[in-house]
């Protein structure tokens, strides 16, 4: 996979420092999960709060502390260790496991000309959503009244500023005017994630609408 | 205030803190040119990790545990938790590090980084009581015989940074901290932080970039 549009360093910071809302965090980590140069981005920003709990200064901790901690480890069963995170087809683990599983699990919902949604089940100051775009069709506008990440999975889209494919993240603020259309062939499946407010109330009488506004 | 390592020490069996002298003889590396002091000796925190991974060893635990601790819970207060949230949490941390010390890759990251990440996790699932996605583990594991120069340039990392972060300038260093600790919203959070990443960029990218290889 050759990515070309990356996360910012902006994004991976706030990802390492834990400061991104639930909707981002799934697509930064599904980003990652695809893209080694990310990855190790993310390693090197997580090693700056290793630097600073290093270099921090301490909390006495209570007397019994270590004590209590042992009986908290052998309290603990080997059976409530997770187990890895299996990736799912097209989505990888983090995003396979908001799913269950993988692209025919979806629980897809029309919004015409073939273009469908599912909204996945996040903290509320994000919202995070599938799309399903066949070729030809525009994107569904999700947001721009805030920070919008979309992140494609399967096929690709062009807008004014480039072509994106799978593994590329496109991100883009309220300034940005643009209008991706998926390229012709495969169907193009995207993540995307926004801190506008969703406004459902919205969504039928715009569907009539060319670009699918949402 | 430090943490008074004598102190938890008498919750030990005494047998256990002569095994933790013993052990910090065995794995700790003496500054070059410095004297003899029990505060110059630069502990091998990795090396103390891969004994409780190995062998459940306590006292190599108690040692990780002295340090890393009170320095948890000092990250969860400044982070907005209260004294007694901070020390449970840190508990919390301390145990999952005993719990997952075998997915720790020395060749990696450091004990710091990893503890930090361990942290944060704890942070945002106690504090913030929110969901937090993961990337994808690789098939990675840490090595049985992982290559010596990485690990230690990898437990180094944590000493440079640190060393960076005291030498920039009070508000860009304030600007990192409030980030880290939970103060600043994701889009006030400055990307440029003056600190050298680059290197320890692409020593993980080489180090993906080779897995990648023997993968196919």
């Amino acid at each position: 996979m050759s990515i070309r549009h990356h996360l910012t360093d902006q994004l991976v910071m706030a990802y390492a420092a834990g400061e991104l809302p639930e909707a981002f965090n799934l697509v930064v980590a599904t980003h990652v999960s695809l893209c080694d140069e990310c990855r190790a981005r993310l390693a090197s920003f997580e090693a700056v709060g290793g630097a600073m709990l290093e270099s921090e200064d301490v909390a006495a901790m209570s007397d019994d502390s270590l004590a209590a901690c042992m009986d908290r480890i052998s309290g603990l069963s080997q059976a409530t260790a997770r187990r890895p995170l299996k990736r799912a087809g097209i989505f990888p683990a983090p995003l396979a496991d908001y799913i269950g599983g993988g692209v025919s699990k979806v629980k897809w919902r029309n919004l015409g000309m073939g273009v469908k949604q599912a909204i996945l089940p996040t903290g509320k100051d994000a919202s995070a959503r599938l799309l399903y775009i066949p070729g030809g069709q525009a994107v569904p506008d999700h947001g721009h009244r805030g920070l919008e990440l979309t992140l494609v999975l399967q096929g690709a889209f062009r807008d004014e500023t480039d072509r994106f494919g799978p593994g590329d993240i496109e991100i883009a603020d309220e300034a940005m005017q643009h209008t991706p259309v998926a390229e012709e062939g495969e169907v193009c499946i995207c993540l995307a994630a926004t801190d506008a407010p969703l406004k459902f109330n919205a969504i039928i009488p715009r569907l009539a609408q060319p670009f699918l506004r949402i | 205030m430090m943490f008074d390592a004598r102190q938890a020490e008498k919750t030990d069996a005494p047998s256990s803190a002569q095994q933790y002298a013993a052990l910090e003889q065995r794995v700790s590396v003496r500054k070059e040119g410095s004297a003899v002091q029990a505060d110059q000796v630069e502990t091998d925190w990795a090396a103390l990790v891969l004994l409780v991974r190995d062998h459940q060893d306590k006292a190599a635990f108690a040692a990780l545990f002295r340090h890393f601790a009170p320095r948890v819970k000092a990250f969860l207060m400044k982070s907005g938790a209260d004294a007694t949230t901070a020390e449970e949490c840190a508990q919390d941390v301390m145990a999952t590090l005993w719990q997952k010390a075998h997915l720790f890759d020395p060749a990696r990251a450091s004990v710091a980084t990893w503890v930090f990440t361990i942290a944060r996790n704890r942070r945002i699932d106690a504090l913030r009581k929110a969901r937090r996605p993961e990337p994808e583990e690789l098939p990675w594991g840490p090595e049985p015989e992982p290559d010596q120069a990485e690990v230690m340039e990898a437990q180094q990392d944590t000493e440079r940074l640190g060393t960076a972060l005291a030498q920039l300038p009070e508000k860009q260093r304030a600007l990192i901290e409030r980030a880290f600790y939970g103060d600043l919203s994701h889009s006030e959070i400055a990307a440029e932080t003056g600190l050298p990443l680059g290197t320890i960029k692409s020593r993980i990218r080489l180090a993906l970039e080779r897995l990648r290889q023997q993968m196919s």
